[in-house]
């Protein structure tokens, strides 16, 4: 018994042992993990620029309605009323119904301002995100609609889902603080 | 003027360039009825101090399970820590941020691309470590929600055959070493991707998904958890820091009488048995086995990386930049027609194939690398686990093993010097209400 009682006491010394060294190594480990350059927290976002629409954003995200929205930046809106993001190739009219709407949900409101601008409001409850009245205002318009992760519903998953799969690698990780990539290129002149 | 943006839509689309470039198609109006432009609103993400709160949960949580595993052996005690983490952790907080999935975090930041690692994951990284270092695996008994959804679907516990433990207990360690690899080369986070209960936690998810974590909770109500005990890289991980832990779950609180009752109770199977007394000629025997393993180890790290180099250029292709360059090559030089989503996005952004190829062609060393290490990595541990099954340990106690038994508590009211214990308290306890 004698001799189990000198291997125990020898096993607990090296596992002591073992165990600072560990604790060393975590120390080491946690230095050079907090140190980079004090960076931020980061959030997931689309970079406008590089979207293609390709429609991935509404079916890949893991939530159930995806949390990637249309945004629209009103400064860069050019009020149409033949509205790219708006209406169908081929409206059988410029009016409200909903056989002319392009959007398949029905989330963009059009509102009358003034003969003969429009205002088009996005119903975030209502969009799932699948780009087509992107494509439209990229292709023939401004460029006023586009694409954006909104972080009230993002998970911020630690890989996205989306970003997995999007074929322009427009997803990247942004600075918590601007979570944003909204396009606001002014008006020249 | 009603019809000034059609006409002037319809002079410029002839001269429409690629599309987004394109702004400024139609002047922006004049307003004259005083009309206000809107706000682009920005949603704000959670409350970033949520994030240390996570942390500090996460601490109390591991702070209390190991005083409920050492101090308390209460298993009533760890099943309701167990419940509160699954239901805060996992179907409050969605299961992210977690350990296991800190992992790949933590190999993809240490592989300097430029991979901020958030404070919080760091956290959950080390914290739960620095525990096992301790107190062992109090991390899987109450706080991982992963390990709690499958311990409160246990049913019927079915005895799995030692071979079959040993062996699918090697799939985590191959597990831990791929994730290293996909995420180390930045291409993806299988961890996070095939998490079988990531799609119970946020009660949504996709087909296969939901599917997976069903599929894993109807296994788990006959084979205790079978995620821990044959996936769970951080398992892996807790399991070997346990190995040298400073206090131990230990079956009886102060000696063991070896009356056998503790023997089936545990549905994990990590309960080792005494060893009955070493024969002469089977200890030669052993030795020679030994030294066999032993000798066998370096040829088979040597033939995994062997293999682990030569299986790199198909792990490369999970990278996203890897599988684009390969795709506009091939139709570059006639191999494939028409064009796929990702390789006209780009080709949409006008860069040369030269600088992409190139890009490519560096990942794919990279992956040559880490499969050769990776290989390294399987070698091993197929290697270490041939000579630890043949390394006898005399036991002379009812054991828990240290990295398999997951702290549940639930083999202490099978000992009776439990039941002493706690009578022996409870008549302290009346004693000195009368004093």
């Amino acid at each position: 018994m004698a001799e189990g009682e000198n291997s125990k006491g020898r096993r607990e010394f090296i596992n002591g042992g073992l165990r600072g060294a560990m604790l060393m190594g975590f120390g080491a480990l946690t230095g050079l993990l907090l140190d980079r350059g004090q960076a931020e927290d980061t959030v997931w976002q689309i970079d406008p620029d590089l979207c293609t629409q390709c429609g991935n954003c509404a079916t890949y995200c893991v939530l159930e309605q995806s949390a990637v929205k249309c945004v629209h930046a009103y400064v860069m809106c050019g009020y149409c009323d033949l509205c790219t993001s708006y209406f169908e190739p081929q409206p059988n009219a410029l009016n409200t119904g909903a056989e002319n709407q392009l959007c398949p949900t029905g989330a963009i409101r059009r509102t009358f301002v003034e003969d003969p601008y429009y205002q088009y409001t996005i119903d975030e409850s209502l969009c799932i995100g699948c780009a087509k009245c992107v494509k439209g205002c990229t292709t023939f318009g401004n460029g006023s609609m586009f694409l954006q992760v909104r972080h009230d519903r993002c998970l911020n998953c630690n890989e996205c889902s989306i970003a997995k799969v999007c074929p322009s690698r427009a997803f990247r990780r942004v600075p918590a603080s601007q979570p944003y990539l909204l396009k606001v290129k002014p008006h020249a002149g | 003027m009603r019809f000034v943006p059609v006409v002037a839509f319809l002079l410029l689309l002839p001269l429409l360039p690629g599309s987004a470039l394109a702004s400024e198609r139609f002047p922006p109006p004049d307003f004259e009825t005083g009309y206000k432009q809107p706000q682009t609103i920005t949603p704000h993400a959670r409350w970033p101090v949520l994030e240390y709160l996570d942390v500090f949960v996460l601490a109390g949580a591991l702070g209390l399970s190991a005083y409920l595993v050492m101090k308390k052996r209460s298993r009533r005690g760890i099943a309701a820590l167990s419940i509160f983490s699954l239901a805060y952790f996992g179907f409050y907080r969605q299961g992210c941020v977690c350990a296991i999935g800190s992992i790949q975090n933590v190999a993809l930041g240490l592989m300097g691309s430029g991979y901020h690692v958030p404070f919080s994951v760091v956290a959950f990284f080390l914290l739960p470590l620095l525990f096992a270092l301790f107190f062992g695996r109090t991390f899987c008994a109450a706080v991982c929600p992963h390990g709690a959804i499958q311990d409160v679907v246990l049913l019927r516990p079915l005895r799995v055959p030692g071979w079959l433990e040993h062996t699918l207990g090697l799939l985590a360690y191959i597990y831990l070493g791929a994730a290293v690899v996909f995420a180390a080369t930045g291409s993806a986070f299988i961890l996070c991707e095939y998490d079988p209960f990531i799609a119970l936690f946020r009660l949504t998810g996709s087909f296969e998904m939901v599917t997976l974590g069903v599929c894993f909770l109807v296994i788990a109500l006959f084979v205790g958890r079978p995620y821990c005990r044959f996936l769970c890289p951080y398992g892996v991980l807790l399991g070997l820091l346990s190995r040298v832990s400073k206090y131990r779950v230990t079956i009886y609180p102060d000696k063991c009488i070896k009356c056998r009752l503790c023997e089936d109770s545990c549905p994990y199977g990590a309960i080792r048995e005494p060893t009955p007394e070493p024969v002469a000629v089977g200890r030669a025997a052993g030795r020679k086995t030994l030294l066999l393993f032993m000798a066998l180890l370096p040829v088979l790290i040597a033939i995994f990386s062997w293999m682990g180099v030569g299986i790199g250029p198909s792990l490369a292709r999970s990278n996203a930049t890897v599988r684009v360059a390969e795709r506009v090559w091939r139709e570059d030089t006639g191999k494939a027609s028409g064009t796929t989503k990702a390789s006209s996005a780009f080709r949409y952004t006008g860069q040369p194939p030269q600088k992409l190829y190139k890009e490519a062609l560096q990942i794919g060393r990279r992956f040559r690398t880490a499969g050769g290490l990776f290989g390294a990595w399987v070698g091993l541990v197929i290697g270490l686990k041939l000579i630890a099954l043949s390394v006898k340990r005399r036991r002379f106690e009812y054991e828990a093993d240290r990295a398999a038994c997951v702290a549940c508590g639930r083999c202490y009211p099978y000992c009776p010097e439990e039941h002493v214990r706690l009578k022996a308290l409870a008549e302290i306890m009346a004693k000195e209400a009368v004093t």
